[in-house]
């Protein structure tokens, strides 16, 4: 039996309530309450313990270990997904991929780690005023994470489907690299999305989250975070309801936490909407706006060999080639205003046969050829250009938030641009039929044919299947209240007493994936906020 | 893109049609069922076994399992489903809005056929939106089950030891 590292901290005392376990009403207090326990929670919740502050962590999702990470889909998405992996923008064009469990969307990455592009903090200088957060002031957080995290270039051969887009790429003169990944010990299974089975990702879950209850740290799960109350500038209590234990239907109790300082970790999206639910100050109607998603489009690829996309690494190369011919700065060379990163999916039955168009005999030879598809996605770099605004988030009549994201003429270009590149590459590796996902694609088998069908198909929402696992913004960074929620240490404009450390906080998309993006600013304003909440004075990197 | 004037025209009618559908109000999830048990072996054509009998229960294994994914999709979106059914099970509805004019157990295969393209091609979001709800749930639920992992060439996950 495979050790559950979790599972055995437990056993040695750590404090874990399950919230669905409460029968009564219930009061917790706490230096700091963290809300979410992902990415920025997680790094939040293992600075400000080791700081000696008494820290809470709650957790919407539940908690589930590595025993529990089955590697069935049917499992994995309806207990470790936002909205069971169906969370979907209000027109339904966009389906979202976030976490929903304990270590948030790091339990169930896949565990790409990039720094912030150096071309994205220099645009957050300049166009944003955040003047502080220069590519040198960032280095060492992110080299300490790295550190942390054991993030390092992936050393094993890729697995196929990665190396037909190298391969592919590389023919037409396109330069791909290593992507780096937080894994320790790592099997090459396959199935990061489902929860790591052997304890190698390093995700929140293994790593800051075990350390802050090593240290006397609170985690309750199944606790969905309703509103704060305020007493003028000050935040005074979270009011919380009780899951039961199917995680979705509110049981009845009710749980308050008081604390001297609020950290809001949920994640773009759900943590904008815990503010538009507490009717949180918002003198300057910023609240979120600029949701970004990194709109990717998909190109799928029939090969004549095995593709067994559904092992190996999921993630190991990327091409950063179309993010660099797309300059922000109106120098657009031969790209169009939007540029995009190219990466591949893993590739599952569920995932796959959801996302791929068609239903039917047609879907199902589809189907029949699962082992041998190759696909590429096409991340759109989203926030950098004028015409590229984002979306923004509200909430339901019943509380619960949605997104509102428009796919505008702008995005359209480059999605375009996106799958003649990836239906070129894929051509060049040796495809002998290339689709976009498309529900208006017949597919083409040579590149000749496709580059002259995919200039006229029409692109359109709910046509092209546009999909997203990378949310951010929503509660933007900014040089002054008027064009931001927080400042550049993650303080809220308007709450003394209130943090934001997540990727909502990121004024554009970050054009990578963003967890390792989100660990270096957190780090850097939790220490900061321990520093300050504990007197010590400056922010040490640890 | 879609304009603001065909964003008008899906949430009026789409708004009418739910109405109607929402006032007449079928008796539970029988209407559910019926749909489904007509549109599951659509869908699902060409990779459900040609045994008729095997058919059958995989069609029934997968409408319960239908069932079950939506029970675990977010109360905001379980009452979008509910309504979806609504429209699809409500007599006057469904012919207005799906183009079927005999009642699901009757329906033939080339009518559910060109019902499904019908939405997946429309110019309705709202009825595009329909469609690729079905898609997901008939295709996520039956893809999920290790029984088709075989006419795929999906090995299943592997063992561990």
């Amino acid at each position: 039996m495979m050790r559950d590292i979790f599972r055995e901290g437990l056993a040695t005392g750590w404090k874990h309530i399950d919230a669905s376990d409460l029968t009564a009403d219930t009061r917790y207090e706490a230096d700091v309450a963290i809300i979410g326990s992902g990415a920025g929670g997680g790094v939040t919740a293992e600075i400000l313990a080791q700081a000696g502050l008494k820290v809470i962590i709650i957790e919407e999702g539940p908690l589930r270990t590595s025993n529990d990470f089955r590697m069935r889909e049917a499992e994995a998405y309806p207990t470790l997904y936002q909205e069971s992996a169906a969370r979907k923008t209000a027109d339904k064009a966009i389906n979202i991929l976030q976490g929903r469990c304990v270590g948030g969307s790091t339990t169930v990455n896949w565990t790409s780690s990039f720094r912030t592009p150096a071309e994205t903090l220099n645009w957050w200088q300049t166009a944003h005023g955040l003047k502080s957060l220069s590519v040198e002031a960032m280095a060492p957080w992110f080299a300490q994470m790295e550190r942390r995290l054991n993030v390092n270039p992936w050393h094993l051969p890729p697995n196929e489907n990665n190396a037909v887009l190298a391969r592919g790429a590389e023919k037409l003169g396109i330069p791909v690299a290593v992507i780096p990944r937080n894994v320790k010990e790592c099997w090459n299974l396959g199935y990061c999305g489902m929860g790591c089975p052997t304890n190698a990702k390093q995700s929140m879950l293994l790593t800051t989250i075990p350390s802050a209850l090593n240290l006397g740290a609170m985690l309750i799960s199944r606790l969905r975070a309703e509103r704060l109350e305020f007493s003028g500038p000050q935040a005074t209590q979270l009011t919380a309801s009780a899951l039961k234990i199917d995680g979705l239907h509110p049981s009845g109790v009710r749980v308050t936490v008081h604390a001297r300082h609020f950290v809001l970790a949920g994640g773009a999206i759900n943590s904008p909407a815990l503010l538009l639910r507490s009717k949180a100050p918002d003198p300057h109607g910023v609240l979120g706006k600029r949701t970004f998603l990194h709109p990717t489009v998909i190109s799928s690829g029939l090969f004549d060999h095995d593709i067994a996309g559904y092992a190996g690494a999921p993630q190991s190369i990327y091409s950063d080639h179309f993010l660099h011919n797309a300059a922000p700065q109106g120098d657009f060379l031969r790209g169009g205003p939007l540029g995009f990163k190219l990466e591949v999916p893993p590739l599952h039955p569920v995932l796959f046969s959801t996302t791929l168009h068609g239903f039917g005999e047609g879907h199902a030879r589809l189907m029949q050829n699962f082992a041998r598809s190759q696909t590429i996605l096409a991340l759109v770099r989203d926030g950098f250009h004028p015409q590229s605004k984002g979306g923004q988030a509200s909430l339901r009549r019943d509380g619960s938030p949605v997104l509102d994201y428009p796919l505008n003429d702008t995005y359209w270009e480059a999605a375009r641009r996106a799958l003649l590149a990836m239906a070129e590459i894929q051509f060049a590796a040796g495809a002998s039929w290339v689709t976009p996902v498309h529900e208006d694609s017949p597919g083409y088998t040579s590149w000749a044919e496709a580059k002259k069908s995919l200039a006229e198909l029409p692109l359109a929402p709910l046509r092209c299947r546009v999909v997203s696992a990378h949310v951010m913004g929503g509660c933007a960074m900014a040089a002054s209240p008027e064009s931001g929620v927080v400042s550049d240490d993650g303080r809220h404009f308007q709450i003394a007493n209130l943090s934001i450390h997540d990727g909502s906080v990121f004024p554009t998309s970050i054009g990578a994936n963003p967890q390792l993006s989100i660990y270096g600013l957190i780090a850097r304003n939790a220490s900061m906020l321990a520093a300050a909440l504990t007197g010590e004075g400056k922010a040490a990197i640890l | 893109m879609t304009t603001r004037r065909e964003f008008l025209k899906t949430g009026l009618a789409g708004g009418l049609l739910l109405n109607i559908a929402a006032c007449a109000r079928p008796g539970e999830n029988d209407g559910r069922t019926q749909v489904l048990s007509a549109l599951i072996p659509v869908m699902l054509a060409g990779a459900l076994s040609p045994r008729p009998e095997d058919a059958e229960r995989q069609i029934n294994r997968t409408l319960s399992g239908v069932e079950t994914a939506i029970k675990g999709l977010s109360l905001a979106t379980q009452k979008e489903i509910g309504e979806l059914f609504d429209l699809l099970t409500f007599p006057l509805t469904r012919m207005l809005a799906a183009g079927l004019w005999s009642p699901w157990n009757d329906a033939t295969p080339a009518s559910l056929n060109a019902f499904l393209d019908s939405w997946r091609h429309s110019r309705f979001d709202l009825l595009k939106s329909g469609y690729a709800a079905l898609h997901d749930l008939i295709l996520g639920t039956w893809y999920a089950q290790p029984e088709s992992w075989a006419a795929i060439g999906y090995p299943g996950p592997p063992l561990l030891k």
